[in-house]
Parts: structure tokens; sequence; C-alpha cells
């Protein structure tokens, strides 16, 4: 498959975590992400890999679980509601410094929602839906190619600072069809080693009574040693900050509007800036990659000469509260639908126009919703 | 002289912190036993429960995970299919089990997952203060049926073995005790077949061991022996509820004719009916 | 003559021995406590031993050890 394939987002991920070597996956149905599970059947059983539907997310989870603590590149695949149940798993799994792997394909929420794309789990999925102090490392593509390359990625960085990694992606992207090259998707992975777990000394594979006990677990009932234990873990996500944060800026520097998106909001705003040169308007987005580390300082520098920032996302505003925590000298405005209604250029258009004409009256009011 | 009894290799010099009397402690040594006599205390990975047992891993030497509330078998399910190899097994309490845990035990055991259940029915809650499990007997008295157990508010005990033994998956299910050396010894035998059928790949096992918990029903250790004879056997029969050898058929896909594949996606029906040209 | 080894400090003088020996020779030391606080058990006639280990049998504490 080394030149392009037209391929779906579900798909291409799946393939993707072939490539980056796992071969054990627990999967649930839910729509929109069915398809990796589906893909996953049909292949795991032809590279002598692992795909086990589980009674449950919650058994999925834990089944990663095991299998991650018996040293494999181990992963899952859900929707909203099926990740809302995993969070008790996610948390053990965190606890217990585990890499895996987990795939969240957002639909319209609350509750069972509804099936089309959203962006309403971003409070989940960085702000932590489990219980304790921990963090997912979270990327967020906007193209089904990103799907594949940040699933792959997703799997380095796991193994990489020992935490689950999410790849948040919506049910547009999971059903969308692009071409795709996996050429550049080869994750950092030796094929040869994917039965060999010697670079997971502490895995639970047998003592073959050469070592001592190995032992997984996230219990510890000595307050002191427990601190302790999330002191180090805080430590590892310092380094994850330091190096893991990405982003991307699109657009002429000395714009007057910026947008900040990510997923498939990020392309509509795309779009939006298009439109908006019929207007006279300057704009550029700024895209983050990783929402955990979230790219503040990137944001801050982007957002450094602009008029107004406005934040385009499919919800009523998550991630608008982290960019309100980094930029306090701009105007912040907010365009958005949710339900699985998708935003349409020309309302953010208007945002974005009202937010720079009425900063040329007094610049002082900051104005949200934009849909009427 | 030579020593005719002693503590087996597996497990570890620790003090356990089960209450004077648990039969846990009784348990624990039987499964390590089983594990020293087969000798695959370097291939066995145990899974710990959260319940009384939670701190299992400190008294065995073989590798170890430690499971959220009910999901044992799942993390079991986990390990097991990276090592099918390696032996699994998990140590679970009634409420672990038979409560927030049984959709995970009856899809391991339909599944014939390849593991080893050691399943301790003691008919209560013990880590958390003595609270109703789905295993405590009618009229039993706990923190959360103080008046006694009964049907109209919190129905009836669940007897796994007879559950379990309904499935075409379990390869061998048994109903054992800890309350006397007969039943000590029948305990023992029971988890060799269990770890053994599992050495053997022949799919699931699960041992159900009745004990007592002195301290939440209230009673001295030696009195607790005596109330389980009385009630709880009367109620959990002990026994063999199955022992069948399992017909893992499997279909070696790893060839299957892509042709196969695309015929039954596009029809939407099942690959078997396809006829093979072999 | 089989020889009967209990670790005091392990034992939880929980009786349970007590009540498996054929010889009725393990008994609780009423006049002993170790270090958590039991009273352990104890062989009051070691000679009549039989060696039959129950009582290593049904501790939970593995606390005892027979030779023979």
């Amino acid at each position: 498959m080394s030149d392009k394939v037209l391929m779906k987002g579900n798909e291409a991920a799946a393939e993707a975590a072939i490539r980056a070597g796992c071969r054990y996956f627990f999967g649930y149905p839910i729509t929109p992400q069915t398809e990796v599970s589906a893909y996953m059947a049909k292949k795991m059983p032809k590279i002598d890999g692992v795909f086990l539907q589980a009674e449950s997310e919650v058994a999925a989870i834990n089944m990663v679980f095991g299998a991650a603590g018996a040293g494999a590149r181990a992963m899952t695949s859900t929707s909203s509601p099926g990740f809302s149940l995993k969070q008790e798993g996610v948390s053990y799994i965190a606890g217990a410094d585990l890499p895996c792997v987990i795939l969240d394909v957002v639909r319209a929420g609350p509750g069972l929602g509804g099936i089309q794309a959203a962006q309403s789990d971003y409070f989940q999925v960085t702000k932590g839906g489990g219980h304790g102090d921990y963090r997912l490392i979270v990327l967020a593509p906007s193209t089904v190619q990103e799907m594949a390359t940040f699933t792959a990625l997703a799997f380095d960085l796991a193994d990489k600072y020992r935490n689950p990694a999410l790849v948040l992606s919506d049910g547009i992207l999971g059903q969308m069809m692009e071409p795709i090259d996996f050429d550049d998707v080869e994750a950092g992975f030796d094929p040869s080693k994917i039965r060999d777990f010697s670079d997971k000394p502490w895995a639970t594979t047998g003592t073959n009574c050469k070592r001592g006990q190995n032992l997984i677990k996230s219990i510890n009932t000595n307050p002191v040693e427990l601190e302790q234990e999330n002191i180090e873990r805080y430590a590892k996500y310092a380094e994850v900050e330091k190096n893991e944060k990405r982003c991307e800026t699109i657009g002429v520097e000395n714009a007057d509007v910026l947008f900040v998106a990510y997923g498939t909001s990020a392309r509509i705003c795309k779009n939006t800036i298009e439109l908006l040169k019929k207007e006279r308007v300057t704009a550029k987005l700024f895209r983050p990659i990783t929402l955990w580390p979230f790219p503040d300082d990137a944001l801050k520098l982007a957002a450094k000469n602009v008029k107004a920032v406005v934040v385009v996302e499919m919800s009523h505003g998550q991630m608008i509260e982290d960019v309100r925590l980094n930029i306090q000298d701009k105007p912040i405005y907010f365009s958005g639908r949710s339900g699985g209604m998708i935003p349409l250029p020309a309302d953010i258009a208007k945002v974005a126009i009202d937010a720079v004409s009425v900063i040329k009256n007094d610049g002082s009011n900051t104005y949200e919703g934009g849909r009427e | 002289m030579e020593k005719v009894f002693s503590k087996p290799h597996v497990l570890t010099d620790t003090p356990t912190h089960y209450c004077p009397g648990c039969t846990h402690g009784v348990i624990h040594r039987i499964v390590a036993k089983v594990i020293d006599d087969l000798g695959i205390e370097g291939d066995t990975i145990g899974i710990s429960p959260v319940g009384c047992a939670v701190f299992m891993y400190n008294y065995f030497h073989c590798d170890f995970q430690q499971a959220a509330h009910g999901r044992a078998p799942a993390v079991a399910t986990g390990v097991k299919r990276v090592h099918p190899d390696k032996i699994v097994f998990t140590y679970q309490g009634d409420g672990d089990l038979a409560a927030i845990g049984t959709a995970e035990t009856v899809h391991a055991a339909t599944r014939g997952e390849n593991i080893t259940i050691v399943y301790i029915n003691n008919s209560i809650y013990g880590m958390t203060g003595g609270q109703m499990a789905p295993t405590t007997l009618m009229g039993q008295v706990t923190q959360t049926t103080p008046y006694g157990r009964e049907a109209s508010t919190q129905g009836f005990p669940i007897g796994i073995a007879e559950m379990l033994s309904t499935l075409e998956g379990p390869s061998y299910i048994k109903r054992c005790a800890v309350d006397s050396i007969k039943h000590i010894k029948d305990t023992e035998e029971s988890l060799r077949v269990a770890f053994q059928r599992q050495i053997d790949k022949k799919g699931f096992s699960l041992v159900e061991i009745l004990s007592t918990c002195p301290t939440n029903w209230g009673m001295p250790p030696l009195e607790a022996m005596e109330w389980e004879r009385e009630n709880v056997f009367k109620v959990f029969p002990l026994g063999l509820y199955k022992d069948k050898e399992i017909n893992f058929y499997h279909k070696d896909v790893a060839n299957a004719d892509e042709k196969a594949i695309k015929a039954s996606e596009n029809s939407g029906t099942d690959c078997d009916s396809i006829k093979e040209e072999d | 003559m089989p020889k009967v080894t209990i670790n005091i400090n392990k034992c939880k003088g929980c009786k349970l021995c007590t009540s498996v020996c054929p010889k009725k020779i393990v008994v609780i030391d009423k006049k002993t406590l170790n270090a958590s606080g039991f009273c352990p058990a104890s062989i009051s006639e070691p000679e009549k031993c039989i060696g039959c280990a129950f009582c290593a049998q049904i501790c939970p504490d593995v606390a005892i050890e027979v030779e023979k």
C-alpha cells in the first residue's frame, strides 16, 4: 500500500495501528466507528493478531489493561457513550502507568444523543473523564491522513511516556474517505519485535523463575507512597508538556481575526478564511493538534497582533475555556453548532465580521454565539 | 527426618492481612501448592480482585496484575491473548465476580477463555465491612440486610457454578469448601484439574470455593465453619457441575480466500455459506 | 517421632488447627501472647503426634511446619 489509496478514516486508523505493531485490538460496536472493529476482525487473524469483540466497552478497556500490562501494543476504539463507559478503566491504566491507544470517534451527546459528528467530549478527554489526577495524551486529526498518522504516533507516545494516548476524531472524519499515503505513517516500530517484550521489562510475561515479581497495579493505601507515585507521574507529564506540544498556524501573519479550531472545525475555518477575503477581513487559523498538552505558548504567539479571536467548535464551547486561560488581552468570540449540526462558513464569517466591526466602535465587550 | 509439610515456594513470607481464621489464607496456600506441584510458578500470571484479596500479590512470587472491581476476567483475557502459553488465573470474591463482574464472568466463560477462575464465595462483602453479597443467604443479617435478607426487596442468592454450567464454553466447573481436611484435599485436587485443563489448552475452568468470614458473620472461626456446614452447604451444594472436553473448532482464516470474504461483504451472507473450492 | 514447628508470631490464634488434630494434642497456649497479642497454638503432647499435618493444612497463615 505504499502508494496513495482511498480510505475511510476509521479504516485508515485501523490499518495504521497494525502498521505500528498493534496485534491486540478489543472492540465493541458503536456508531460511528464500528468499521474499525470490522477491519480488525478481517485483518488480525491473517497476521497472527487478536481481534476480540468484548461484551461491553467496560470489558474492552480492561482487556486493553491486561494486554498492555502484559507488554503488548494494545488498542480499543469507541465513540462518546462508549468512552464514558471506559473512564474507570482509563483511570486504572493511567494509574498503573500503562501505554495503550484509544480512538474516540466523537458523536453528538449528551446521553445517547445522536450519531453525527461533534466535538462535545473535549472536557472529557482533556480534563480527565475518570477519577484522580491523570492526563491523556490527546491528538486531534483533521484529515483521514492524520487519522492514520496520529494513530501510529499515539503508539509511540504511549510507549515513550507509559501513558494512555487518545486520538480524538469525530463521526465525519471516521466515515469520510480521502486519499492517504501510508509511507509517512511508518511508526518507529520494528515488526520483528511484535512478540518480543524485552523493551518492556516491567510487563507481566511470567518470571520464568529468573526475575522477581512484575506487578501492574494502581492501588496504594499508603498516602505517603501514593502521593509520591502521583508526583513522579506529574514529573512525567511535565516532560510531555515540554516535548510534545503540536499545533499549526495557517493564513497571513498580520490577520485581524484569529480562528482557533481543531479537527473538522479547523477544516471549516479554512473555507471561512477564503470567504472573508471577499469581505476584506483578514483571518488566520490556529489549529491545536495536541489537545493535551495544549499548545498554549504557540496560541499566545498566534494571537499577539490580532484584533479578535473566534473559537469554533462543534459543541457549546469547551476548548474556549482553555483559549480564555491563555488569552486575556483580546476579545474572544465563539461560533459553534451541536447535536450533530455542522458549523457553516457563512455563520462563522458573520461572527468574525461583527467581532472586527464592534472593535471599531468601543472595542471592549466580548460577544458569544453567532448562530442567529 | 524430612519435611512432610512446609510453605509452598510460590508463597512469600509476608504475613497476611486477613482476619484470624479467614479461609482466604487456606485457599492461597492450596492455590500455591498446586502452582508448585505443576511447576508453573515462572509461567503464571495472577489477577487479583477488589475485595479482601486485593493484596494477594503481596503473598505470591509470580507476576500479578490488580484489576478493577469485577473486571479480573477481562484483564485475564487481555493477558492470556498476549501470552497464550502462560497460565493466567483470577482470584475473586462473590462481590467481585457475582455482582459487579457478572458480565465479565459470564462472557469469559461462554468464550471458553482458556483461563482459571478461583471464586471465593463467603456470602458477604468482607473488605467494606460486611454488606450483603449476591450470595448472601435468605434471612442472613448483614450491614445492608439488617433485618435479614428477604426476597421481596433483595431477591435470591446466585449459584454461579449452576449458572455457568449451562453455558457451552466452560470445560470444568466445581464447587468446593475448605471447612475440613477432606474438603481441603478435594479443593486441592479440583484446583489441580482446573489448572491442568488450562495447561492442556482445553478451555475455561472455574472452582467456586465456599468460605467463611468470621469477622463479618460475627462468629469465631470454628463457629463460622459450623454455620457454613449447616446453612451455606444447603444453598450451595458442593460437587462437580461441569467436566467436558470442549471442541474449539478453529477455522484457518489465515489463507481464507479473499474472494470469499469480498462475496460475503456484498451479499451480507455468512462466509461459511460460500462454497470454498478446496 | 514427628516434629511440629509452629511459628508463634505468624499464628493468629484462630483455633482451626485445634479442631482437626486426630490426636487432640493441638491446643491454644493461653499463657503466651505473640507479638500481635494473639494466644498462639501449641502441641500439648508432642510424643503423641503422628505427623499427619492436618493442623498445617487448615492453618490460614501457613504457620505450621511438620517433619517426619
